[in-house]
C-alpha cells in the first residue's frame, strides 16, 4: 500500500464522505469518528510522504498505470514543495474537525452530516490541488473546493453569510473560468495538459516560450489565481465570505484555501513556467512586487480600520497574500524569497487556523464579535486566550514562533534581490500588526472598556468583582492549544524545514529545465 | 452607472489582452496545431496517441468515452465529485429540515405565492402524456449509458435523461407524487453509491498492487479475456455509477430549488 | 481594413467569435444589478470557454472522435489471426476530431451548471432573506441589518 500513499491522501476524506453520506445522514454520531479517522489517514499518508521525499526524492505516481508517453494520462506528484503542505492541511483540517462537533451542530443540528460531507470534499479539492501535476486537473479540484465552500459559507443561519457566498461564487467562478482560459491557451499552443511536459517544451524553445499566447496564458493564469487567492484588488469578496461563515467553516476556510491557492501560484512558477523564464523577464517580477507592496498597506491600513475580530483577521490574510506573491516574485538568485514563500504558506495556515479557532471561541462561548468585546478575557478563559496570543505573537512575527521566521527568509529574500521597498513594506505591515495585536491584548488583559457596547456588563470594576471562568469545553480548547504549540514548533524547527523545502525548491527548477 | 463604467473598461482591457494574443494561434481548422498533433520538433501530442492507439489498449471505439473514462477518468470522478459537491451545497443553503428553523417561511401553511397544482385535475392531457413518456425516455437514457463505448453517449449524458424524465413527472403531475416513487432518502443514498461505484472501481486494482484506477487489473475479477476487455467493461461500470449520481443530483436539485428547499408545493 | 480581416480575423474567426461572447459574459456579470442576470451573464462567459476549447480540436474534413466500428473488428480479426496483437491499427488520425478538448468540456459543462446550481439556491435564499434580487437595494437592506451572526 505504501506506493499508493499519494492517491490515499485524498482517497481517504473521499471516502469518508461517502460513508457520512451513505450512514451518517441517519445517525449523526456516525460523522465525527469518519471525519477524524479519514483526516487521520491523510496525516499518515502525507507524514510517509515527506519522509519518502526527503529519503528518494519526488515521487511519482501515474494515475491508472498510464505512465508512457507521458501527458497521456492524470500524474499525481510529491516533491518538496507541496508534501509539507499536505500534512499541514491534514493538520488544520483535523483540528477544525475537532472545533466544529459543536459551532456545527449548534443552530442546525440536522445539517451537521453535510457540513461534514462539504467539509471533507473541501479536504480532498485541497489535497488533490496540492498533489496534482496536471494543469487542468488542477481546475477540476479547484471547483470541487470552491463549491463545498460556498456551501461551506452559507450553511449557517446569517443573512449576509449568503450575500457574501454569492458574491464569492461570482468571483470565485469568474477566477476559475479565467484559470481554465490560460490552460486551455497552453493547450492550445502546446498540446499538453501534464505540467512537467508543458516545462519541459517551454525550456526547450525559447521563441515559443516567449510568444503573445503562452505570455496571455500566463496573465490569465496568475489573475485567476489571485482572485482565488484575494490577492489584493481581487480580494473584495474575501472579508465578508469568512466573516459571516459559521465558525466552523471560517476555521477550514480561512486558513487553507487562500494558502492553496498561494501554492497553486508558486507551482505554476517552478514547475511550468520555470523560474528561468520569469527571471529572463525581470520587469514582470519587479511589476508584481509592486502589486504585492500595495497589497500589504491595503491590507494592513484595512485592519487597522476593522472594528469586528474576525474582519481584522480577514483583512490580515490579504496582508499575508501580499507577502507571499511579493516572496515568491522577488527572483533572488539564491531562492530565498521562494523558499521563505512556501514556508510562509505552511506558517501562515498555522497561524490563521490559531487566530480563526480563538476568535470562533470568543465568538461562540463569550459573545465577543467586536474587539472591545474582549476585555477581561485573560481572566475569564486565560488558556484560550494564552492561545490567541501565541497566534497573535506570529503573526506580529516575535520569535521564536514561526511567524518570526517566515519574515525573516522573505526579508532575506528582499534584500538579496535589492527589493527594498517590499522589506520596507513587509516591516511597516509587522509593525501595524503589533500595534493591532497588543492594542487586543490591552484591552483583553486591563478590561479598558469603552462606552459600554455591550449587553452583559461584568461592571467597571473587575478586581473587585468575582471573575466567572468561561474557559470553552476541552473540543474546542485542545484544537486552539494544539495550533498554538505547532506555531512554536514550527518555528523551532525552522531549519530543517527550510532546508527541506529549498533543497526541493533547487531541485526541481534544476531537474525540469534541463528538458526531457 | 459606476458599475456599468468600470464594467466596460474591465471587459475591454481583458478583451484586447485576449485579441492580442489571437494572431499567435493556428488556423481554424488546422489538422497541423500543436493541439491536434504536437508541437513541431517535439514528441507528439497525446491526442494523436489516443486516436491511434485508444482502440488497441481499450477496445472502445468512442474515443471521448475511452478518454473521459480511462485515460482521464481520475479528471472524470472529481467531475461527478463536483456534481455531488453542489448537490450537497444546494442541501446545505436550502434544505428547510426542522420546520420551526425558517420563521421567515411558514412552511406548513400552503404558500399562497406558490402555484402548487397538487391535485389540479385540468391538466390531465399532458400528465398523462408525460407519464407515458417518462420510461420512454429512461428506456432511452439506459440506451445512451450503455451505449457510449460505440456511440455519442455515457454516464453524464443518460444521467441527465434519466434524471429529466423525473422532473417532467414532477412538473407534469406534482412532485410530491414523484417524490413517493423517489424519495429523498433514495436520490441522497443512489448519490453517494453511485460514486462509490466509481471509486470502488479505482480503488480495487489497488488489492493486487496496480495504481487507482488501472481497470486492466480486473481482467481476473471481471472474467475477461484480457486487460483491454477488462478496462472496457469497467468503464461501462464506472459510467452506471456516474449515471446514477447525475439522475439523483439533477432530480435533487430541482427538487430543491422549485420548493424553496421544503419539498412541497412548488411549481 | 480588407486586409485585416482576411490576415488577423478569418484565419481565426473562433477566437474572434468567442472573445466578443465572453465579454458580453463578462460585462454582464459585472454591470448588471440584476443577481439573476449576473448569472446568465456568468453562464454566457462559461459557455465561451467551451467554444474556445472545443473549436481548438475541430480538424477540416475530420469526423466525430468515434472510431469506424466495423472496420476496427475485421482489422482486430485479421490482425489477431496473424498472431500481433499488439500491433497498432492503422488510423489516420486526420479523420478524427481531436477527442481531448471535448473530454475537458464535458467537465467544463458539468463544473458549469452545478455552480449555477448553487448560485440559483444562493439567489433564492437571498429573495426569501431580502425580498429583492436586485444587488443595490440587498447592499442598502444589509447594511440596515444589526444584529446578525
Amino acid at each position: 500500500m505504501s506506493d499508493h500513499y499519494p492517491a490515499l491522501v485524498l482517497l481517504a476524506p473521499l471516502f469518508g464522505a461517502l460513508v457520512i453520506g451513505l450512514f451518517g445522514l441517519r445517525d449523526h454520531r456516525v460523522c465525527l469518528p469518519v471525519v477524524v479517522s479519514a483526516l487521520g489517514v491523510s496525516l499518515f499518508a502525507a507524514i510517509s510522504l515527506v519522509l519518502s521525499v526527503s529519503s528518494g526524492g519526488p515521487v511519482d505516481y501515474f494515475v491508472a498505470g498510464w505512465k508512457e508517453p507521458i501527458g497521456i494520462g492524470i500524474q499525481l506528484r510529491a516533491d518538496a514543495i507541496n508534501t509539507p503542505l499536505l500534512v499541514v492541511i491534514a493538520i488544520v483540517a483535523l483540528l477544525a474537525a475537532i472545533f466544529s462537533i459543536r459551532p456545527a451542530a449548534e443552530r442546525d443540528s440536522e445539517k451537521t452530516p453535510y457540513f461534514y460531507v462539504l467539509f471533507l470534499l473541501l479536504c480532498v479539492g485541497l489535497f488533490g490541488i496540492t498533489i496534482t501535476a496536471d494543469a487542468f486537473n488542477v481546475f477540476v479540484l479547484i471547483e470541487v473546493t470552491a463549491l463545498s465552500s460556498y456551501g461551506l459559507v452559507a450553511i449557517g443561519q446569517s443573512k449576509r453569510g449568503k450575500v457574501a457566498a454569492f458574491h464569492y461564487l461570482i468571483m470565485g467562478t469568474v477566477g476559475a473560468s479565467f484559470y481554465l482560459l490560460g490552460v486551455g491557451y497552453l493547450y492550445l499552443k502546446l498540446g499538453s495538459l501534464n505540467m512537467q511536459d508543458i516545462h519541459g517544451i517551454l525550456a526547450s524553445d525559447d521563441a515559443l516560450a516567449d510568444s503573445r499566447a503562452i505570455r496571455t496564458a500566463f496573465v490569465f493564469i496568475l489573475v485567476g489565481i489571485w482572485t482565488k487567492m484575494a490577492f489584493f484588488p481581487l480580494h473584495g469578496w474575501l472579508p465578508n465570505a469568512y466573516s459571516y461563515s459559521p465558525s466552523g467553516s471560517a476555521a477550514i476556510l480561512a486558513p487553507l484555501v487562500t494558502k492553496v491557492s498561494v501554492y497553486v501560484m508558486v507551482r505554476m512558477m517552478v514547475s511550468v513556467f520555470g523560474l528561468d523564464r520569469l527571471e529572463a523577464n525581470v520587469e514582470w517580477g519587479h511589476f508584481v512586487v509592486w502589486l504585492a507592496i500595495i497589497a500589504i498597506a491595503a491590507g494592513s491600513t484595512m485592519a487597522l480600520a476593522q472594528r469586528e475580530i474576525k474582519k481584522m483577521l480577514c483583512c490580515l490574510i490579504i496582508a499575508e497574500v501580499g507577502y507571499m506573491v511579493g516572496g515568491a516574485w522577488l527572483g533572488d538568485p539564491q531562492r530565498w524569497g521562494l523558499t521563505g514563500t512556501v514556508y510562509h504558506i505552511l506558517a501562515d495556515a498555522l497561524m490563521t487556523s490559531c487566530l480563526f479557532l480563538a476568535a470562533g471561541i470568543f465568538a461562540k462561548w463569550l459573545g465577543a464579535l467586536k474587539l472591545e468585546d474582549l476585555s477581561g478575557l485573560f481572566r475569564k478563559m486565560p488558556l484560550a486566550a494564552a492561545g490567541f496570543v501565541v497566534g497573535g505573537l506570529a503573526i506580529i512575527g516575535v520569535p521564536p514562533t514561526c511567524g518570526f521566521y517566515s519574515k525573516f527568509y522573505l526579508i532575506r529574500g528582499g534584500i538579496e534581490s535589492g527589493q527594498w521597498t517590499y522589506v520596507v513594506a513587509l516591516l511597516a505591515s509587522s509593525l501595524v500588526n503589533a500595534v493591532l495585536f497588543f492594542r487586543i491584548f490591552e484591552i483583553a488583559y486591563f478590561g479598558k472598556k469603552p462606552a459600554d457596547s455591550h449587553g452583559d456588563d461584568h461592571g467597571h470594576d473587575h478586581e473587585s468583582e468575582p471573575v466567572v471562568r468561561l474557559e470553552p469545553p476541552l473540543h474546542a480548547l485542545i484544537p486552539l492549544l494544539v495550533a498554538a504549540a505547532l506555531l512554536v514548533l514550527l518555528g523551532l524547527f525552522n531549519g530543517p524545514v527550510v532546508e527541506f523545502i529549498r533543497t526541493g525548491l533547487i531541485e526541481t527548477a534544476a531537474v525540469v529545465s534541463t528538458g526531457r | 452607472m459606476k458599475a456599468k463604467i468600470f464594467a466596460s473598461i474591465a471587459v475591454a482591457i481583458t478583451g484586447a489582452v485576449l485579441l492580442y494574443a489571437v494572431s499567435d494561434f493556428p488556423r481554424f481548422g488546422d489538422p497541423r496545431s500543436p493541439a491536434n498533433a504536437g508541437v513541431e520538433g517535439g514528441s507528439p501530442s497525446a491526442s494523436l496517441y489516443y486516436i491511434e492507439n485508444t482502440y488497441r489498449d481499450t477496445k472502445v471505439p468512442n474515443l471521448v468515452t475511452a478518454i473521459l473514462a480511462d485515460y482521464r477518468g481520475y479528471d472524470t470522478m472529481f467531475e461527478t465529485v463536483v456534481i455531488l459537491t453542489a448537490g450537497m451545497s444546494i442541501f446545505a443553503i436550502l434544505r428547510v429540515l426542522r420546520r420551526d428553523d425558517a420563521p421567515g417561511a411558514p412552511a406548513s401553511a400552503p404558500d399562497s405565492s406558490d402555484h402548487s397544482i397538487d391535485g389540479d385535475h385540468h391538466r390531465i392531457i399532458v400528465a398523462t402524456t408525460c407519464r407515458i413518456a417518462a420510461p420512454l425516455i429512461q428506456i432511452f437514457a439506459l440506451y445512451v449509458v450503455a451505449h457510449g463505448h460505440h456511440s455519442p453517449g455515457g454516464g453524464f449524458q443518460g444521467g441527465v435523461m434519466l434524471g429529466a424524465s423525473f422532473i417532467l413527472l414532477a412538473l407534469s403531475g406534482s412532485l410530491r407524487d414523484t417524490l413517493v416513487r423517489f424519495s429523498e432518502q433514495q436520490y441522497l443514498r443512489l448519490a453517494f453509491i453511485g460514486i462509490l461505484i466509481y471509486a470502488g472501481f479505482g480503488f480495487l486494482p489497488l488489492w493486487v498492487g496496480r495504481n487507482f484506477l488501472d481497470y486492466g487489473a480486473l481482467s481476473g475479477l471481471l472474467m475477461t479475456s484480457g486487460e483491454e476487455m477488462a478496462r472496457s467493461h469497467s468503464m461501462l461500470g464506472v459510467e452506471i455509477g456516474v449515471a446514477m449520481t447525475v439522475m439523483s443530483i439533477m432530480f435533487a436539485i430541482f427538487a430543491n430549488l422549485s420548493t424553496r428547499g421544503r419539498l412541497h408545493g412548488g411549481l | 481594413m480588407q486586409s485585416f480581416f482576411q490576415e488577423a480575423v478569418i484565419p481565426h474567426f473562433n477566437f474572434w467569435i468567442y472573445v466578443i461572447i465572453m465579454m458580453v459574459g463578462l460585462w454582464s456579470v459585472i454591470a448588471k444589478n440584476n443577481l439573476i442576470k449576473k448569472l446568465i451573464g456568468l453562464s454566457i462567459f462559461q459557455t465561451a470557454i467551451l467554444l474556445l476549447y472545443v473549436s481548438l480540436g475541430v480538424k477540416e474534413g475530420a469526423t466525430i472522435p468515434v472510431l469506424d466500428h466495423h472496420a476496427l473488428i475485421e482489422s482486430s480479426h485479421s490482425e489477431s489471426s496473424e498472431g500481433s496483437g499488439k500491433k497498432a491499427i492503422a488510423i489516420n488520425p486526420d479523420h478524427y476530431a481531436n477527442p481531448l478538448p471535448h473530454v475537458l468540456m464535458l467537465t467544463a459543462i458539468v463544473v458549469g451548471v452545478a455552480t449555477l446550481g448553487v448560485a440559483l439556491a444562493l439567489t433564492q435564499m437571498i429573495y426569501k432573506d431580502f425580498g429583492t434580487i436586485e444587488e443595490d437595494e440587498v447592499l442598502k437592506k444589509i447594511k440596515a441589518l444589526h444584529d446578525d451572526v
